[in-house]
């Protein structure tokens, strides 16, 4: 033993046990998990403080601009109640929820219809379709609101019903862009699904329409619930087209008749604003609660291959 | 047993080729839905031929019924299924995309706009009609307004009065004629006459337009009326002349002479007149960015921006993003689901209005980030720092929807990749740098793509926060903020008129690098080889 001891290298009396020790407890909490919560903390802050300021305002019975601190310095729902009773805002409210749930409902519809095509068959124009969709979609938008307008002012005049200021109008329009904007989307989480499902549906007797609606869409359900959340909010944030086309007060959504509110005064304006601002959060907001399990998942399953 | 070497020869009907349950439409509740889905689809074809045909547009009758045969063939053929699950969508996209993409191209070779929006025949009328003047020595009279039959739809009439004589007289489109049965007011002014209905304010404001058209032809000109309640016998200074194809002002003898490439009037000194009409000006629009001093120098500057703008939008807030789900991609990490569900909170919000919110809270005076720190910072006042400005609320408004992306693509790498790099002796960011992001790259590439393409024409990210500001002094047009997009828009919509040829010429040349960056990159990416 003694001999040994003379033998051995005088290295460090760290016994030989620290080798092997692994995931200790000791000082390994921080550097495991701890410092990720002051990350985590530092982009809560970052997200969260203009809301907080918008919250602030929304409550602050003074309800001017300068007036309108981080916290609160008072809580009073005036700026509500001259939100409800001075503008239009109720009207402009509806308008935005009827747009927005039909905008999005409709375009998931027709987006997964023609995903369905591209993912299931192939047909002459099939990749000239895709391409073509690709393109369509990269041409500005704004852009065509020359078009659009000069177009629009034609409709106004023959069919009044789906003209100017009309909700079914600017519907209409927004599903213009349904193809371009999901069915790539769509496709890719489609392509991940096996085709034998199909095949062997098909076998049992399925037509294609039964396998579209009761095979495959209860499988896509994820991908159904992004696009659908993305219309809506996209429907409802949608700003330039709408400042356009709808010129009555009681025409407008909630987006455009907000911009109103501060566009011009908007020191005096701008507890009311964010009393506004914060009760159309309130629909997506929910709805993200609620549509959350499938988000994640949903957001990147078209661009990654399955 | 020994039926079975009988062979059966059941006769199968021949299957329909083209009917409702042709298609193998085979449950009743399927039927049904179809029926319906057909007879909404033919319903609105009839209400949307009406308008056509009162009209007589018997070109969009013929696309409306061929349009219409096409859906009912498409539902009701057994085969052609993909275009059974296309036609919606691609309808939509022809309407409100293509055509709208083909009329742009289309006006971008045009001289469209303010001063250029019609027809010469209806821009002669317009200078004709707005020289109008009094024929010298012919009455004033004082006018009523009113219809041969309904006050809706029925022919505006004048009904007028010769101030100095008391006579009344009824104009049509036809000419003057006297009024017989007309009750006058004391200052001879008709308030009511047989046959016609005369108008009251809210009657004429909803047909001002015909009224401003109306005129009662006369010998030496027309009677036209001036305001509600005047009216008197005018002829218009300048005429059209057909053998010299110009227009000639009567008293000063001055002409100005049609030239078909500009689409105007010009007299000999190079002065046009205010009113020209449309003409195909060929390549010009897209010259004027090349060869136009201003525009050029801007365009470039703009241009620069305009894509570092992009780039750094799609940078920060994927960098961010990325970092942030990375950290918090850790099982054993408390409160993931709060992080995740608080965190991306601002991507709920409302964008207009946080948009304007940041804008208030970078005011100079009220600002809240300037009275948090107690500055005094001019935000929009210089380049810089409106720069700065634009681009942190781009990363507040994006960053979240990059972090949930990664989250999602993160959670798509099998772990046990990492795990054996680890075991492999691989240091964790090693591990990261080798394995984990390239994964990354490829699923995300095409949303960055999208994200960029999407940036790249954000118009409300500049107009709602900074409208272009800065400006410098030597070119009030081109702000220092501005990208391409809202250059436009003021170059075409801003204080010198409509320029509707012009903006859609700089919206061809904005796709034409947005569709180039996508298809290369998209290309590199070899997110095209699925199509094949």
């Amino acid at each position: 033993m003694a001999a040994t001891d003379t033998i051995q290298a005088p290295v460090d009396d760290q016994p030989p046990s620290a080798v092997v020790r692994l995931g200790s407890a000791r000082g390994g909490w921080f550097r495991q998990v701890g410092w990720r919560h002051i990350i985590g903390l530092l982009a809560l802050a970052f997200s969260l403080f203009p809301i907080l300021f918008v919250v602030s305002a929304a409550l602050n019975p003074l309800g001017t601009l300068s007036s309108s601190d981080l916290v609160p310095s008072g809580a009073s729902l005036e700026n509500f109640r001259k939100l409800f009773a001075d503008t239009s805002f109720p009207i402009w409210f509806l308008n935005s929820m009827i747009i927005g749930l039909l905008a999005a409902a409709l375009s998931m519809f027709v987006s997964a219809c023609a995903a369905f095509a591209f993912s299931r068959f192939r047909f002459k124009g099939r990749r000239a379709g895709l391409l073509g969709i690709l393109l369509v979609q990269m041409f500005p938008q704004f852009l065509l609101i020359v078009a659009l307008y000069i177009m629009f002012a034609y409709v106004s005049d023959l069919w009044p019903a789906v003209g100017f200021n009309t909700r079914t109008g600017l519907l209409l329009l927004y599903l213009g862009g349904a193809l371009g904007t999901n069915t790539w989307l769509m496709k890719g989480f489609f392509d991940t699904i096996p085709k034998d499902l199909d095949e062997s549906a098909k076998v049992d007797g399925a037509t294609h329409a039964q396998v579209f609606f009761g095979l495959i869409l209860p499988l896509v359900t994820p991908i159904l619930a992004v696009t659908g959340l993305l219309g809506f909010i996209s429907a409802v944030n949608e700003f330039l087209i709408a400042s356009i086309f709808l010129t009555d007060d009681s025409a407008k959504t909630a987006a455009v008749g907000l911009y109103g509110l501060v566009s011009e005064e908007r020191n005096n304006n701008f507890g009311v604003f964010a009393a506004g601002a914060l009760v159309l959060a309130v629909p997506t907001v929910a709805l993200f609660q609620f549509l959350q399990r499938y988000i994640v998942g949903g957001l990147t399953a078209g661009a990654v291959k399955g | 047993m020994a039926r079975t070497d009988v062979p059966v020869r059941t006769t199968t009907p021949p299957k329909p080729r083209l009917g409702l349950g042709a298609d193998g439409t085979a449950s009743p509740l399927g039927l049904i839905i179809k029926i319906g889905v057909l007879g909404v689809v033919a319903a609105i074809a009839v209400w949307a031929a009406f308008p056509l045909i009162a009209t007589g547009n018997w070109i969009g009758l013929i696309i409306l019924v061929a349009v219409s045969a096409l859906i009912f063939y498409v539902y009701l053929s057994p085969r052609v299924i993909p275009a059974k699950y296309l036609i919606p969508g691609t309808l939509f996209l022809i309407v409100f995309q293509v055509l709208p993409v083909l009329f742009t191209l289309s006006t971008a070779f045009t001289n469209f706009g303010d001063g250029h929006r019609g027809s010469k025949d209806e821009a002669i009328a317009a200078v004709e009609g707005a020289s109008v003047q009094q024929v010298p020595g012919s009455t004033v009279y004082t006018l009523t307004l009113a219809t041969d039959g309904d006050p809706a739809t029925g022919d505006i009439v004048f009904l007028l009065t010769d101030p100095a004589t008391k006579a009344a007289f009824v104009g049509t489109a036809d000419g003057l004629e006297p009024l017989a049965n007309a009750q006058q007011s004391a200052d001879g002014k008709v308030t009511s006459a047989g046959g016609y209905e005369v108008l009251d304010i809210g009657q004429i404001s909803a047909r001002s337009a015909d009224i401003v058209e109306f005129s009662v032809p006369t010998a030496k000109g027309a009677i036209k009326n001036q305001g509600l309640s005047r009216a008197f016998e005018g002829t218009p200074q300048q005429a059209y002349n057909n053998d010299c194809d110009c227009i000639t002002d009567r008293t000063t003898g001055q002409t100005w002479t049609a030239n078909g490439d500009d689409g105007v009037f010009v007299d000999g000194q190079g002065q046009a007149l205010a009113q020209g009409w449309k003409v195909n000006v060929g390549f010009r629009n897209f010259a004027e960015v090349v060869t136009n001093p201003v525009i050029r120098a801007s365009f470039l500057k703009i241009l620069l921006w305009n894509i570092g703008f992009a780039l750094g939008v799609v940078l920060i807030t994927f960098g961010l993003g990325l970092l942030v789900a990375l950290v918090l991609n850790k099982p054993e990490l408390r409160g993931q689901r709060l992080y995740r569900s608080l965190i991306i909170l601002p991507y709920a919000m409302p964008a207009v209005a946080m948009m304007l919110v940041w804008r208030d809270m970078f005011n100079t005076d009220f600002g809240l980030i300037n009275r948090l720190f107690g500055l005094h910072v001019n935000w929009f006042g210089s380049a810089p720092s409106s720069m700065f400005a634009i681009l942190l609320v781009q990363l507040w408004l994006g960053y979240n929807y990059m972090f949930l992306v990664s989250t999602g693509a993160l959670q798509a790498i099998p772990a046990d990749l990492t795990e054996a790099a680890q075991v492999d002796g691989a240091r964790p960011f090693h591990a990261f740098r080798t394995i984990t992001f390239p994964l990354l790259l490829v699923a995300l590439a095409p949303l960055l793509i999208s994200s960029f393409a999407f940036n790249f024409n954000n118009f409300t990210a500049i107009y709602l926060v900074s409208e272009g500001a800065p400006f410098p002094p030597d070119n009030p047009q081109a702000g220092a903020t501005d990208i391409l997009i809202t250059y436009t828009y003021r170059l075409a919509f801003g204080g010198a008129g409509a320029q509707y040829g012009f903006a859609a010429a700089i919206s061809v040349f904005i796709f034409l690098i947005v569709a180039t960056i996508s298809v290369v990159s998209f290309r590199r990416t070899h997110a095209l080889e699925e199509i094949n």
